[in-house]
């Protein structure tokens, strides 16, 4: 932590109620923060042999070394073993988490063991006390937020990470939902969370942190980043349209994956595009704690509820992955059944594009004949009836019906179970981002340790690499996520990743008093990557061809069709880059 | 003329706490967002509305200079609000009380009231032009 030598860990053993703080110099030194030190804590004390909702496995989360203290250094990183997937899980999130845990005094918070009713965590400084939440229990997302900040002392300076009923079911892409508007989104936190009999962690950060004795360096450089934040074009796309300006030219391009990744391009793009949201429904931006962007977009959803000019409306906040995956992945080209689905799986706690994905494979399995509307409750599945999506939304967090059981285990094993495998539309386990741009992206997602289109931005490579060679498609997706690694582990946002070059970051350390040159960093970005390669592994992570689905063979991308002898190309030259890094 | 400070455009504001952290690092010395004279809060939860709670700058009599036993905090020569020379403060706390809208914040470590000094930094950090330096209309 800042002005210490240390990494400050809480530990709670929610069996048992027992909390420990320790002091880490060496996660301090070689992890830094954010997703190295999540990861190399969850490394010491997950189980390989339980599984991933045993109560004794672990949760991580961990803020870094810059976070708050510099503009856009906003992110939470957690680390569990991933309830969707069975191997390695790791989510990040915004809002005011990673900052309320840096000044309630920790650097990283480790959860073991399960609380025997349902509980919530409040983080006060140095108070860390277990509260009943059994009044919470079913209750929705947005509404567990407003009861704990009713119940919870303190104005101001606080964040509130809760799951909502499909955390508290296990569903197994359950997320966390932070502060109403950001999430740990993917991978099953929110499961991770149920199985502790965890509803909801509120931390109060009021604590004073001096600055150094001579603090002109910092001044000056947060000055200088603060305004190329705002008044350069580094992060100008996420603070006016925000990710839906990506729904346009994806589309165009062909890239935009509809009807469960059938097409790449959506007839009615125009109408769910960021430009109509902009137009049509936006109504406020919200930011992170220390963020001056403010790219979370809030809609306005609006709707009558009766004859006479009776309207409500909410707040939904939405973006790129959103869009697709309740759009056009759904076949779904209106903005208002949109908007709903996605405070409707909001508000159960769900991973928007997880659900989608499950969704997306449901209708067409169904459409198929590979499972019947009289296995899921009547439900009769249609592309672009959002009607009947959200009777499905319900029925998966039910789970009173044999085909919303398995939708809640995630489509890959759904389709296992239902012999159904050809329609699914994941890779690693876990349902893709919203791009269908080629190689990088696909593989980008198998390798990276979030199966996430973030880690190493594989569709950005699709869309830029020239000459685009097997060697130099692997070699990126690996170099890219070693970079941003050490932005993670910052835990700066991947937005300003184009502010942030390891050279800012050194010197944005170095102001505070921690020396780490861009080579330093570069080199930790790269040992910690192959680190967590091998943790992965020991939770069961391997890159093969077989989890990469039939379907992305056979809808052609901008960068052709994909091939499954060229993928497997790419697959034997990451083998061999393992076995030298690893050797 | 003095300027005080204003917040007349919140319906503008994103709640990115920059405005925050840059009085606690440009005036307190501190990364910590408590120790700011300016607080932004959101009202009903972040689907609420924004809201900055900051120094009116009360015209004569101005009630924590007025009970400012060493004359730390003195109202301002022809405006309105006050003058903060920190090295009189004894850390009485009792301009803290009499703040008619309870903004005068506290630093327990160096026993020291957290108000505003009308210099504009929040206003310099703030992305969204919620805030403003406007001159002091006195009467």
């Amino acid at each position: 932590m800042l002005n210490t030598d240390f990494v400050r860990v809480l530990h709670l053993d929610l069996t048992t109620g027992e909390t420990r703080v320790e002091d880490r110099r060496d996660l301090w030194r070689d992890y830094l923060g954010g997703t190295g030190v999540a990861f190399r804590l969850l490394s010491e004390s997950v189980h390989d042999d339980r599984d991933p909702l045993d109560p004794s496995q672990p949760v991580v989360f961990a803020n870094g070394p810059l976070t708050t203290i510099f503009p856009v250094v906003t992110k939470a990183a957690a680390a569990f073993r991933s309830p969707l997937t069975g191997e390695y899980g790791e989510s990040h999130a915004g809002g005011h988490f990673a900052s309320a845990l840096r000044y309630a005094g920790y650097d990283a918070l480790l959860l073991t063991g399960a609380a025997k009713r349902l509980t919530y965590l409040v983080i006060d400084g140095d108070k860390v006390e277990l509260r009943s939440a059994d009044a919470m229990r079913g209750m929705d997302t947005t509404e567990t937020g407003r009861v704990i900040r009713d119940l919870v002392e303190g104005a101001g300076h606080r964040s509130i990470l809760r799951i909502g009923p499909a955390g508290e079911s296990r569903i197994r892409f359950a997320n966390g939902n932070v502060d109403t508007f950001r999430h740990f989104g993917r991978l099953g936190l929110g499961a991770s969370l149920g199985s502790k009999n965890l509803k909801a962690i509120a931390v109060i950060g009021q604590k004073p942190i001096d600055l150094p004795a001579d603090s002109r360096a910092y001044k000056k450089l947060y000055a200088e980043i603060y305004d190329r934040v705002l008044h350069t074009d580094a992060m100008k796309k996420y603070h006016e349209l925000g990710t839906p300006a990506n729904i346009l030219p994806l589309n165009e391009m062909g890239a935009l994956p509809t009807f469960n990744v059938r097409q790449g391009y959506f007839g009615e793009a125009a109408e769910i595009s960021g430009e109509a949201f902009a137009e049509g429904e936006l109504i406020t931006k919200r930011a992170c704690a220390g963020c001056q962007i403010g790219c979370i977009h809030v809609a306005l959803y609006r709707r009558p509820f009766a004859p006479g000019w009776e309207y409500e409306s909410t707040m939904v906040a939405y973006d790129h992955e959103l869009l697709y995956a309740v759009g056009s992945l759904l076949g779904i080209g209106n903005r208002p059944p949109i908007l709903r689905l996605i405070e409707e799986i909001d508000r159960a706690g769900m991973d928007g594009i997880s659900c989608g994905t499950a969704l997306a494979w449901a209708t067409e399995a169904m459409e198929k004949g590979a499972i019947g509307p009289q296995q899921f409750g009547g439900i009769d599945l249609r592309w672009g009836d959002a009607e009947r999506y959200s009777r499905a939304v319900a029925a998966i967090v039910k789970g009173d019906t044999e085909v919303g059981q398995w939708l809640g285990q995630g489509e890959v094993a759904a389709a296992r179970h239902f012999g159904a495998l050809e329609y699914v539309a994941a890779a690693g386990g876990q349902g893709i981002a919203g791009y269908w741009t080629g190689y990088a992206h696909v593989l980008g997602h198998l390798l990276g340790a979030r199966h996430s289109h973030l880690d190493n931005a594989g569709y950005a490579i699709d869309q830029k690499l020239d000459p685009y060679t097997d060697e130099a498609i692997v070699d990126h997706i690996i170099a890219d996520e070693a970079e941003r690694i050490v932005q993670t582990s910052m835990a700066i946002c991947l937005f300003a990743r184009g502010v942030y070059d390891l050279g800012t970051i050194g010197q944005a350390l170095s102001s505070v008093g921690i020396e780490h040159s861009a080579d330093d960093l570069r080199s930790m970005g790269q040992r910690i990557y192959w680190e967590r390669v091998r943790l992965r592994e020991r939770l069961g992570f391997q890159a093969r061809l077989e989890d990469i689905p039939h379907r992305f063979f056979e809808t052609p991308t901008p960068r052709g069709q994909l091939e499954p002898e060229r993928m497997a190309r790419m697959l034997e030259i990451y083998q061999a880059r393992r076995a030298s890094a690893l050797s | 003329m003095s300027k005080i400070l204003a917040a007349p455009r919140m319906a503008r504001c994103i709640g990115c706490d920059s405005c925050m952290l840059a009085c606690a690092r440009m005036i307190y010395q501190s990364f910590s967002p408590p120790k700011s004279a300016i607080q932004v809060r959101s009202r009903g939860g972040v689907m609420g509305r924004m809201v900055a709670n900051i120094c009116t700058a009360c015209a004569e009599p101005v009630p924590c200079a007025e009970v400012c036993p060493t004359e730390a905090l003195t109202p301002r020569a022809g405006g309105r609000g006050m003058s903060y020379r920190k090295a009189e403060c004894i850390g009485c706390h009792k301009c803290v009380e009499a703040c008619p809208v309870q903004v005068i914040g506290w630093d327990s470590e160096q026993n020291k009231p957290v108000v505003c000094i009308f210099c504009g930094q929040c206003v310099r950090f703030c992305p969204h032009d919620c805030l403003e330096l406007v001159e002091a209309e006195v009467g």
